[in-house]
């Protein structure tokens, strides 16, 4: 309730919009209020001040405003640790979900000033704390766990830091115009189906083993039938043999020929055999309910073919 | 972050430093256990072994807390307080772990800091708590800069302090004073020594041995001389055969002065001695804060003197004091103990009878100590039970107290009102700051008679004896081998004037840091401008000022966030391109330095070679990769040479 309550107030304090380019880090976007620690010290402060009153310390009046107008300048310091810095977001590399979607943001320090313990975090609490020294850039990777397919947002990121004394904390926030594409989670291994002849009514076949074509390391989950022990025996290592569907012919990956499973292991058996079939240097083709990837072979057309998958049901593009 | 080996050692020194000054005033056991306590989480970090369990820790705690209790039969006071404080923020260092636990150590350090201003305000003190405080800060910082090497972190702390002072010292002046206390302070605290308002036979000389500042004094005008500057203490009158008491006063009357000139006006810092009477010079006359005048002409102050105080006098140095005193108090003026000290009594009746006056009879006494080889000195013989007699008739050595009480014995003996006066007399002159230090070395005592026409006079009979001791001051009315402190011999010249100038500076440092109260903050203000002084006014002027500074530390601060280092190359490629500007020849947006010296060179064909040779260098230097320190001194001549 409470909780809800003040990310309602945080939403309406402080802006919400989604930023694209650079961002630069000036007064109008960095927050400072005290820590509890600064709190904690205003208390000790108030205290002393109390002591010297009652006692007549002359020199304890001294040390108190020393340390008050410390723990107040210290405030400037911390802003000035975050003013400036200039922040864009980097490429997104896709990952399967399950996997760490790692979000690169570049810091850039332009001032010949080091700046100090500035953390990232977001609000479920993934943090990452870095330095950035006189004139540099660097780049910073946020891990966020991508649990499901689609699209993840890197959501609004706090970028905070408690330098020098810990008794100010000055953040902002930074929300950019990322998004990481996550593939569905392949399933376990399976073989895949049969390649068909060009008119597309094969159906699923036990195995694409017609042609042997050669050699290649073996993977994990690979058949016992295909090791090519002959070659163990020649030391050559564990290796399995490969098949290749017939000349003209091509393998679909079809949606309609699945047996009947839950959608979403439907699409993680079709991501494995992309997978594989791409390892395999297979020409295939992928067909979903909401259309099709015409049958290739070359890195763009395994991607194309994964964002298809990742984006099953997502709406348009 | 994590509490690493150095973070923890920074956490040790800091403890260390504060606690250290305690050392002095601690039972020697807390000190001890603290000293073994830190020794133990240094050699722990220092070996990287774990933390003591809890019940260990426990156990240690519990121990101390009832150690400490029974060392001081309390656990309440200050004194238990910062022995308790001390031992706590040790222990702590020992069940340390998170960085939050060092945060409370950090702020512990402080607090013990302001523990020690109770013992010691001193100059040496204030520079030993700014050396702390960097510590401090040092290792603050290092709680939220994680690997930071030592000298960045250090710099960072040094920076905060140095923006610090100029902020504290506004609000220092300008933070309005409350008179304190605001809640009952023990008295165990301000045990100082000084005089008392009894006086026996080795009181005075015991006090001589001290170097301690009872109280210093600036004259404004008229400066007396030295041996007429007797400064009234404690004034005593009732004398049991041996000791010396104020007793009580048989009257409320006011003292009366009449006849007075010679009035000299000055000003006394006196320091704490936790007692009522404020020194002045006879006969006061004025005093700048509220004091009760007793009928002796002695000055009370409404409250123990447990802060450096400082007040303006006036004073009369010929007078005629109390010419109609009340008989019942010069009935206390004549009372002796019965049975005492019979020789003096026959003495005194003998020359009772002789003399033709009182006045006579003052002479004879002063006379008689004068010829009858009576000596100065710190190291009397004991007496006993008659001990004026003894002193009078057999020893004949002693110091201002035994001629002071024997005389005032003799006085009443003969008839003649007297009593004691106990102060100081004298002082040392410091010329740097055109004041005189009075201290516990100045000690002294002397004798004040009625007398009819003239009302109560002083007499010093230690002036008939030592002459020196009034003129020039105990150390030269003593041999040398005398057992005076080291200070009170008369020391070379160079340590003498590097004393007195160290005494000028905490005279200033106490008339300016430690006794900035109220009204000294009042007399300052309006000193400097400031009219109708108000709280309100005080604190917005307060604000007005740090605002100001703040604003100036923010332009200083965030002006080389954005600074990119200039580039030196570019700055004089853009100067040529200006003065070429002025020629009508402006370089367009798009032109490269080559193309430019092209179309140049095309209307300008005598200066073709020279801009071209600019802009070849330009380019080689800015794009071709030449380093810059090679290529610029002859960019820069180039450039120089170039001529319109």
């Amino acid at each position: 309730m409470i909780g809800s309550f003040r990310q309602k107030f945080r939403n309406w304090a402080f802006r919400r919009t989604v930023e694209t380019g650079t961002v630069v880090l000036n007064q109008r976007r960095i927050y400072i209020l005290p820590t509890r620690q600064g709190f904690a010290f205003a208390f000790v402060l108030v205290l002393m001040l109390l002591g010297d009153i009652n006692y007549n310390l002359s020199l304890g009046y001294v040390l108190t405003f020393l340390l008050a107008t410390t723990g107040g300048i210290s405030m400037l310091h911390a802003f000035r640790n975050m003013a400036q810095i200039e922040i864009h977001a980097g490429q997104m590399e896709p990952v399967f979900a399950g996997e760490q979607a790692r979000f690169v943001f570049h810091f850039h320090n332009p001032g010949s000033l080091e700046r100090h313990q500035i953390h990232l975090h977001d609000d479920d609490g993934h943090h990452v704390v870095f330095d950035l020294p006189a004139q540099t850039s660097a780049p910073v990777q946020f891990d966020i766990p991508a649990p499901q397919r689609g699209w993840l947002d890197s959501g609004r990121l706090t970028l905070h830091t408690s330098f020098p004394l810990g008794l100010f904390r000055a953040w902002s926030y930074i929300h950019f115009d990322v998004r990481c594409l996550v593939y569905p989670k392949p399933a376990a291994p399976q073989p895949l189906p049969a390649a068909s002849s060009q008119d597309g009514t094969g159906k699923l076949l036990a195995t694409g083993d017609e042609d042997f074509s050669g050699l290649r390391n073996y993977v994990a989950g690979d058949a016992m039938p295909r090791i090519a022990w002959k070659a163990l025996a020649r030391e050559q290592g564990l290796q399995v043999k490969q098949f290749s569907a017939w000349q003209g012919q091509e393998l679909w990956l079809d949606w309609s020929q699945l047996p009947d499973i839950a959608p979403e292991r439907k699409l993680e058996l079709l991501t494995r055999w992309v997978l594989d079939a791409d390892v395999q240097g297979l020409i295939f083709g992928l067909r979903l309910p909401d259309g099709e990837v015409l049958p290739q072979h070359n890195a763009s057309h395994r991607a194309e073919s994964l964002r298809r998958l990742a984006l099953f049901g997502a709406g348009a593009s | 972050m994590k509490l690493t080996a150095p973070l923890t050692f920074g956490l040790i020194a800091c403890i260390l430093l504060v606690s250290a000054p305690h050392a002095e005033h601690l039972p020697l056991w807390v000190s001890t256990v603290c000293a073994a306590l830190l020794a133990w989480r240094a050699y722990l970090t220092w070996g990287g072994y774990p933390m003591p369990a809890r019940w260990l820790l426990l156990s240690v705690t519990v121990a101390c807390v009832f150690a400490i209790a029974i060392t001081f039969r309390t656990l309440f006071g200050r004194e238990v307080g910062v022995a308790l404080l001390i031992l706590l923020a040790t222990l702590k260092l020992l069940e340390l772990k998170a960085v939050r636990d060092a945060a409370v150590l950090v702020y512990l350090s402080c607090f013990i800091i302001i523990t020690n201003f109770f013992y010691s305000q001193s100059i040496p003190t204030a520079l030993y708590m700014l050396l702390t405080l960097l510590v401090i800060m040092a290792t603050w910082v290092h709680m939220q800069t994680g690997a930071l090497a030592f000298k960045p972190r250090l710099r960072i702390a040094v920076v905060l302090l140095l923006q610090a002072i100029p902020l504290s010292l506004i609000i220092f002046v300008l933070f309005p004073r409350v008179q304190g206390p605001l809640w009952g302070m023990p008295q165990d605290a301000y045990a100082t020594s000084g005089l008392s308002d009894t006086m026996s036979p080795g009181s005075m000389s015991k006090l001589s041995l001290s170097d301690a500042v009872a109280f210093r004094a600036t004259f404004v005008g008229r400066t007396p001389l030295r041996e007429q500057m007797y400064w009234r203490g404690p004034v005593l009158w009732d004398y049991d055969g041996l000791t010396w008491t104020r007793g009580h006063n048989a009257t409320l009357r006011r003292p009366a002065l009449t006849d007075t000139t010679q009035l000299v006006d000055y000003t006394v810092t006196l320091e704490p001695h936790n007692k009522r009477w404020l020194f002045v010079l006879d006969m006061p006359a004025k005093l700048s804060i509220s004091a009760e005048l007793a009928p002796d002409f002695q000055l009370l102050s409404m409250a123990p003197v447990n802060a450096r105080t400082r007040y303006t006098a006036n004073s009369f140095l010929s007078y005629r004091a109390n010419l109609e005193e009340q008989p019942q108090q010069l009935q206390r003026a004549l009372a002796l103990p019965q049975g005492y000290n019979p020789q003096t009594r026959q003495l005194a009746a003998e020359w009772r009878a002789q003399s033709a006056s009182p006045e006579a009879l003052v002479r004879t006494v002063i006379t008689y100590f004068n010829r009858q080889g009576f000596e100065y000195t710190l190291e009397p013989p004991l007496l006993g039970l008659n001990g004026v007699d003894e002193f009078l008739f057999g020893t004949k050595k002693g110091f201002c107290e035994h001629y002071a009480g024997s005389f005032v014995v003799l006085m009443r003996a003969a008839g003649i009102p007297a009593r004691v006066v106990t102060g100081y007399q004298g002082g040392e002159y410091n010329e740097l700051g055109d004041y005189y230090i009075i201290r516990q070395a100045d000690a002294h005592a002397w004798a004040e008679v009625w007398l009819r026409e003239r009302g109560w006079v002083r007499v010093d009979p230690t002036a008939a004896i030592s002459p020196e001791r009034i003129q020039s001051g105990l150390s030269s009315a003593l041999p040398d081998n005398a057992a005076l402190p080291f200070l009170g011999r008369n020391p070379p010249e160079w340590l003498r004037g590097l004393r007195l100038n160290w005494d000028a500076l905490a005279n200033q440092w106490n008339q300016w840091v430690l006794g900035y109260n109220t009204e000294r903050q009042f007399a300052f203000l309006t000193r400097m401008g400031m009219e109708d002084i108000t709280w309100q006014k005080m604190a917005l002027n307060m604000l007005a000022g740090i605002a100001l500074l703040v604003g100036v530390f923010t332009l200083l601060m965030l002006r080389r966030l954005a600074a990119r280092k200039t580039d030196a190359v570019q700055t004089v490629w853009l100067k040529v391109c200006r003065r070429l500007e002025k020629a009508g020849l402006p370089r367009a947006a798009h032109e490269g330095p080559m193309d430019y010296a092209t179309r140049i060179a095309a209307v300008h064909p005598d200066l073709a070679e020279d801009i071209h040779d600019i802009a070849a260098r330009y380019a080689s230097l800015r794009y071709g990769g030449e380093a810059e320190q090679d290529g610029l001194a002859a960019f820069k001549d180039a450039v120089r040479a170039f001529k319109l």
